[in-house]
């Protein structure tokens, strides 16, 4: 790395202050032995599906499944007492079919993941073209990627720059930022990405952790490092940012620790879909296949949901 | 485009509006979820010596109480001088007959059994730990129960290794060992006593405190099952009296002891003359000293756990915070944030952070410090939690503005009271956290890594934590300097001090 952007670097991280590994695992880890049983399993379990993006990412996504897949974010199971999904998640060719599906008087929200998503590496008008374009076709969320490669190579005035241009193309569209934390590997990067958004990010605004299209993606430790960042920029400034982990959240289990992790360090006010959301798709069938077995006390067998999706 | 020199600095409160606050209330708040085992307890406990249970000679019992709920748990024998005598006399012909010419091949199984059986009833002694001592169940669960059971097995490889313990040296055992072990963790400090006790040939007298007697009873039932020789581990329980009548005995070889300062010199002066080895390990009053550079919510993480693990009865407890001025005042802000999240109430429940606190008189001794520290001026901060009407409990404290005068910044509290401190460098750090007559335990919090050395060798303590704290392991020596005691417990150096070398 040349010097100057070395200085960089330091610059930043001086003045967001380091994440130390082993006590993020250390803190997160306690998490998973809190123990939630009865009516706060319930809660737990309602606001998660909630606070679901319900997801589907794929080259061989059809108008039809995307239906399908509305018509399974508005009615997660018949018979039982649960809310709709936050949003479905859809490429921006399949917006206008979402809305389509859904209709313009809905409960459930159309994010789309524009920037060339999921590598982000377009030039930027294609990526601001592709904003604009899902926002005309009703899009009320966009999943942006930031881009990595200049995060890495120090370039962080470029990094912030192309986020306000994207913002700034969404127009009332809320503005979810992916880090893509499993590129940039280390805690202190994630804590310095965060940071780079959430200035240059409206109230209510999300920062998010990954696509879902690599290998990691999101863990208890690095949504706690960004909960920490999201907490410390309240503190400061006023301003609520959102927060969305997406990815490798599979069970409901898991969903539940994330939400403690919530609770224990942002407290009662993200405990919504306005300030926390979980993208995902197979999570939503656990959470359902949950709250049926505290309905009627048994195990329902997966075929009795409708709609695995198996995309992330 | 917007420029990012526009946008580059985040936009400041507009000023008179109130200041951002994070709600920690009631939305979600979880149902108890107590850990429902059973603790398998009788009702009355007698002495284990001989490997019977017997009758103490006095006919006298005493109650156990749990301080969770001020409920009695179960009668213990007290034993005076004339059990401890019996106990003496069966130890003694345990290591003349037996246990003393075993082969150390032949006593690892013994040791490997009782780990083992301890993993096996795991459950079972975290119940009924936390029921006698008060401490959250997570930890006796995660903590105490595994730790008592790693120290076996890692004491048991050592039994047939002795030979490698002082290179080109011969070791001996020393013979009959009396040993008294405190209420703060009562399974774990008999694992810490009589595993390398035990490993090394000796035989043991082993006095648990008054107010923790079960889990050592329980504990010489799986000696029972373990089928070790009989006077090989003997247990008697009572009071002061009986502990001084372990400490004094003639045919002790050695007595180790764990506990108060105050007591430890009371042993030291009565076995003063005599040729007993000694080993103290006496109490503490840790500085956990956080830099600028610190990675702030970590260490906030690790200041809460340094103070607040088993209610601050930890005589390694973090007890005094040292925080570098230029963070001084944000720092506070966040440890009180963390802090309103700790759940203090049942022990028994599974989300319980903060348990209750050991027995009446330490609640006694924690509630006159604190008022001392209101009294000298400093400033005091507890969180709104409700405590169970019925049960010693105190609500996790924290004071700032405290100097090196105060009492609170000197004297051992051993309950959840933290005394933060400010210091502008590095050798003004040293020289608070060194100011005291304990020396058990330090904590560095910083980035950089020679700092961290230096810190290391500028402390006067036992053990130096960086970025972390109350980290144990049996592999790892663990002892005091000044007053905090001499000796060390668990690794090589703690093995050496149950032996002779020749």
């Amino acid at each position: 790395m040349s010097a100057p952007a070395q200085s960089v670097f330091r610059r930043l991280f001086d003045e967001v202050g380091p994440v130390d590994h082993v006590g993020i695992e250390e803190r997160v880890a306690k998490y998973t032995t809190r123990s939630i049983k009865k009516n706060a399993k319930l809660w737990g379990l309602k606001t998660a599906v909630s606070m679901v993006d319900l997801t589907t990412l794929e080259g061989k996504d059809t108008p039809g499944k995307v239906a399908s897949l509305c018509q399974k974010a508005l009615r997660p199971h018949d018979g039982l007492d649960c809310p709709p999904v936050a949003a479905v998640c859809v490429y921006p060719a399949m917006v206008k079919h979402a809305r389509r599906a859904l209709g313009e008087d809905t409960a459930v929200r159309i994010a789309s993941v524009a920037t060339a998503f999921p590598s982000g590496q377009a030039p930027l008008r294609t990526r601001l073209a592709e904003v604009k374009a899902a926002v005309a076709d009703g899009a009320d969320e966009i999943d942006m990627v930031i881009n990595r490669g200049a995060f890495l190579s120090g370039e962080f005035q470029l990094v912030q720059d192309e986020i306000v241009a994207v913002r700034d193309a969404c127009g009332s569209a809320t503005l979810k930022v992916i880090l893509e934390v499993s590129e940039l590997e280390t805690y202190d990067n994630i804590r310095a990405a965060s940071f780079l958004a959430m200035r240059v990010l409206r109230p209510g605004d999300f920062i998010k952790t990954s696509t879902g299209k690599t290998t990691l993606n999101a863990t208890l430790g690095n949504n706690q490092v960004m909960l920490e960042a999201i907490r410390d920029f309240y503190l400061d400034t006023g301003t609520p940012i959102a927060m969305k982990p997406a990815g490798g959240i599979r069970t409901a289990k898991q969903a539940l620790q994330f939400l403690i992790a919530v609770k224990e360090t942002l407290g009662d006010a993200w405990l919504n879909n306005t300030r926390y959301r979980f993208g995902a798709s197979s999570l939503l069938n656990d959470l359902l296949r949950q709250l049926e077995k505290e309905r009627t006390g048994a195990y329902q067998a997966p075929y009795y949901f409708s709609e695995a999706a198996e995309s992330y | 485009m917007s420029t990012l020199t526009a946008q580059k600095r985040p936009v400041s409160r507009p000023q008179g509006r109130p200041a951002p606050e994070l709600i920690f209330g009631d939305l979600w708040e979880y149902d108890p979820a107590p850990e429902t085992a059973d603790p398998k307890l009788k009702a009355r406990y007698e002495l284990f010596i001989g490997g019977k249970f017997v009758a103490p000679k006095s006919g006298k019992y005493f109650d156990s109480i749990n301080p969770a709920n001020e409920q009695k748990l179960a009668q213990i024998a007290h034993a005076n001088a004339a059990d401890v005598n019996a106990a003496y006399a069966a130890a003694k012909k345990a290591f003349d007959t037996t246990w003393g010419k075993m082969p150390g091949k032949e006593r690892a199984k013994y040791l490997y059994r009782l780990a083992r059986l301890l993993q096996d009833r795991a459950r079972e002694f975290a119940v009924a730990e936390t029921l006698d001592g008060g401490k959250p169940i997570k930890e006796s669960r995660d903590f105490d129960v595994p730790m008592a059971a790693a120290h076996f097995f890692y004491h048991a490889g050592w039994a047939d290794k002795l030979d490698y313990v002082a290179p080109g040296r011969k070791v001996a055992p020393l013979g009959v060992v009396g040993q008294v072990i405190p209420w703060n963790f009562p399974l774990l400090m008999l694992a810490w006593k009589i595993a390398p006790a035990l490993a090394m040939g000796n035989t043991v007298v082993l006095k648990p405190a008054e107010t923790t007697s079960i889990t050592a009873l329980k504990f010489a039932e799986l000696i029972q099952d373990a089928g070790l020789p009989p006077g090989v581990v003997n247990i008697v329980t009572g009071f002061g009296d009986t502990g001084a009548a372990v400490m004094g005995h003639p045919t002790a070889a050695k007595v180790a002891f764990t506990g108060s300062t105050e007591v430890g010199k009371i042993i030291m002066r009565s076995l003063a003359g005599t040729d007993k080895k000694m080993t103290m390990e006496l109490g503490g009053k840790a500085a956990n000293i956080v830099f600028d550079d610190a990675p702030i919510d970590q260490a906030v993480e690790g200041i809460i756990n340094g103070i607040f693990f088993n209610q601050g009865h930890v005589c390694c407890a973090g007890s005094r915070l040292l925080v570098h001025e230029p963070i001084a005042e944000r720092f506070l802000a966040k440890l009180k944030t963390r802090i309103k999240t700790l759940r203090v109430g049942d022990p028994l429940d599974k989300n319980t952070d903060i348990g209750a606190i050991n027995s009446k008189e330490q609640l006694a001794t924690i509630t006159r410090l604190v008022a001392a520290g209101v009294k000298e001026g400093a400033k005091m901060f507890q969180p709104a939690c409700s405590l169970p009407a019925k049960g010693y409990y105190f609500r996790p404290t924290v004071f700032s503005g405290v100097s090196m005068s105060h009492r609170i910044a000197r004297e051992e509290i051993f309950g959840p009271v933290l005394s933060v401190l400010t210091f502008r460098t590095l050798d003004e750090a040293v020289e608070k956290a060194n100011n005291t007559a304990y020396g058990l335990s330090a904590g560095v919090w910083t980035d950089k890594g020679s700092r961290i050395l230096k810190m290391s060798t500028e402390l006067k303590a036992g053990v130096v934590w960086a970025n972390t704290y109350n980290k144990f392991d049996p592999t790892s020596p663990f002892g005091g300097y000044k007053e905090s005691g001499f000796g060390r417990e668990g690794g090589r150096q703690g093995l050496l001090d149950y032996c002779k070398l020749a």
